[in-house]
């Protein structure tokens, strides 16, 4: 069974083997059809139109869904590896072991934001951005300088109270659990670790940056924490709604799976620290 | 020197002249554009930190093959089309500052700019990125 471990806790080896794994799905071409994924997503889910990964109830069901795609790919290359996840309201510094050069690298060189060190870095010649909305085809990073403070544990708590998963008019407006966690109501929470981590993190190619991966892992657990805490409250809306998926609606690019298929992620994989009250149901 | 130094002053004396221009933009696109889903910016023609933001104003009907669904006007940066969103509540996104609001288009060109540290923009693809 796959579990997913928060990544301060990865032992060297573990380490090694996620980055290896990410490198080969880069060199295979496979890694860059995620980006393209996600950016035509990104760039068509509107506010008043039909949206599915973003700003919409689907945002998480979507993104559960599509970190299940890359994990399983990631499995091709190394069946051990799984997908590991940032917890920003604890490792909240550019100190954190995350950005050393033994896993992730650090943050950009001041001139032009390039990554210098650690696996990911240009020089290396195995990790070319591709899928990109400019010329520069090299890791781009600003830790800290978009946005001062990563969101904290008081902010991520709250946010977890909200006991109504997502509401009318389902995007980018709404109140509820779901528009407070992906960031553009109240404190930010997602939003605002993309415009931290900057570089390509904070444009709709944000997946070339490897800790797109760690981040959504993390925004996924806050998923079902938020469900343990709020056992009687569910995915919303139900049905009959227009422009957004419904609980039993199919999503693209899929169209075999929806949100109701990607509610309980026990089907899937466990976190090395499970809610509570998850477990005992 | 001197001479540089009289060239420089005057090419901020005209980006400082284009930029005061457009303030009275931005200023009037802020007042009248939260409720009206119509747009929200006049036309934009400034230089800014060296690089060249045209902004015109969305002309009814869907552009970009109509996937918006609404209006929007186009954002240029040295010529290159920069892909914008505007949001429910009539706040601003591009492709290059995406989990980031901005007031008015013409403060989302300017963090463009900022962010493309002289880069090119991509060509316009709305459905996906350079590959």
């Amino acid at each position: 069974m796959t579990v997913r471990k928060n990544q301060a806790t990865l032992s060297a080896d573990e380490k090694r083997a996620f980055t290896n794994a990410l490198i080969e799905l880069k060199r295979t071409g496979a890694y860059d059809r995620f980006v393209t994924t996600h950016n035509g997503f990104i760039m068509s889910d509107t506010d008043s139109g039909d949206r599915v990964g973003h700003r919409s109830p689907s945002f998480l069901p979507w993104h559960r869904r599509f970190l299940l795609e890359f994990e399983a790919a990631l499995q091709t290359v190394d069946a051990k590896v799984t997908i590991p996840y940032w917890d920003w309201s604890a490792d909240r510094t550019t100190r954190s072991s995350l950005w050393a050069a033994d896993f992730l690298g650090g943050t950009g060189r001041a001139r032009d934001g390039q990554v210098t060190d650690g696996p990911f870095a240009y020089a290396t010649g195995k990790w070319d951005v591709n899928v990109r909305v400019d010329g520069r085809n090299y890791l781009r990073r600003a830790l800290g300088a978009g946005v001062a403070e990563l969101p904290t544990k008081a902010e991520v708590d709250a946010v977890l109270s909200m006991p109504v998963y997502d509401m009318a008019p389902w995007n980018s407006s709404s109140n509820g659990f779901r528009n407070n966690l992906e960031g553009w109501r109240g404190a930010n929470l997602h939003n605002r670790v993309h415009v931290w981590v900057g570089g390509q993190m904070a444009t709709g190619v944000s997946p070339n940056d490897p800790v797109f991966w760690m981040h959504h892992a993390f925004i996924d657990k806050l998923w079902a924490d938020w469900q343990a805490r709020n056992p009687r409250s569910t995915y919303l809306p139900a049905a009959g709604t227009s422009n957004v998926v419904d609980l039993h609606d199919t999503m693209r690019p899929w169209n075999d799976v929806t949100p109701a298929d990607m509610l309980d992620h026990r089907k899937f994989y466990t976190f090395d620290t499970e809610p509570a009250a998850a477990s005992q149901r | 020197m001197n001479k540089i130094t009289r060239r420089q002053a005057l090419g901020t004396t005209a980006g400082t002249l284009s930029a005061l221009g457009l303030l009275g933009a931005a200023a009037h696109s802020a007042t009248a554009a939260s409720p009206a889903p119509a747009a929200p910016a006049g036309t934009v023609d400034e230089v800014f930190q060296g690089r060249r933001i045209q902004i015109s104003p969305a002309t009814g009907g869907g552009h970009h093959g109509g996937h918006h669904g609404a209006d929007l006007p186009t954002v240029r940066i040295d010529g290159r089309e920069l892909h914008v969103m505007r949001n429910a509540d009539g706040t601003w996104i591009s492709v290059v500052n995406h989990y980031e609001t901005f007031a008015d288009p013409t403060s989302l060109a300017r963090a463009a700019v900022r962010e493309l540290q002289g880069s090119q923009l991509a060509p316009f693809a709305p459905m996906g990125g350079a590959a």
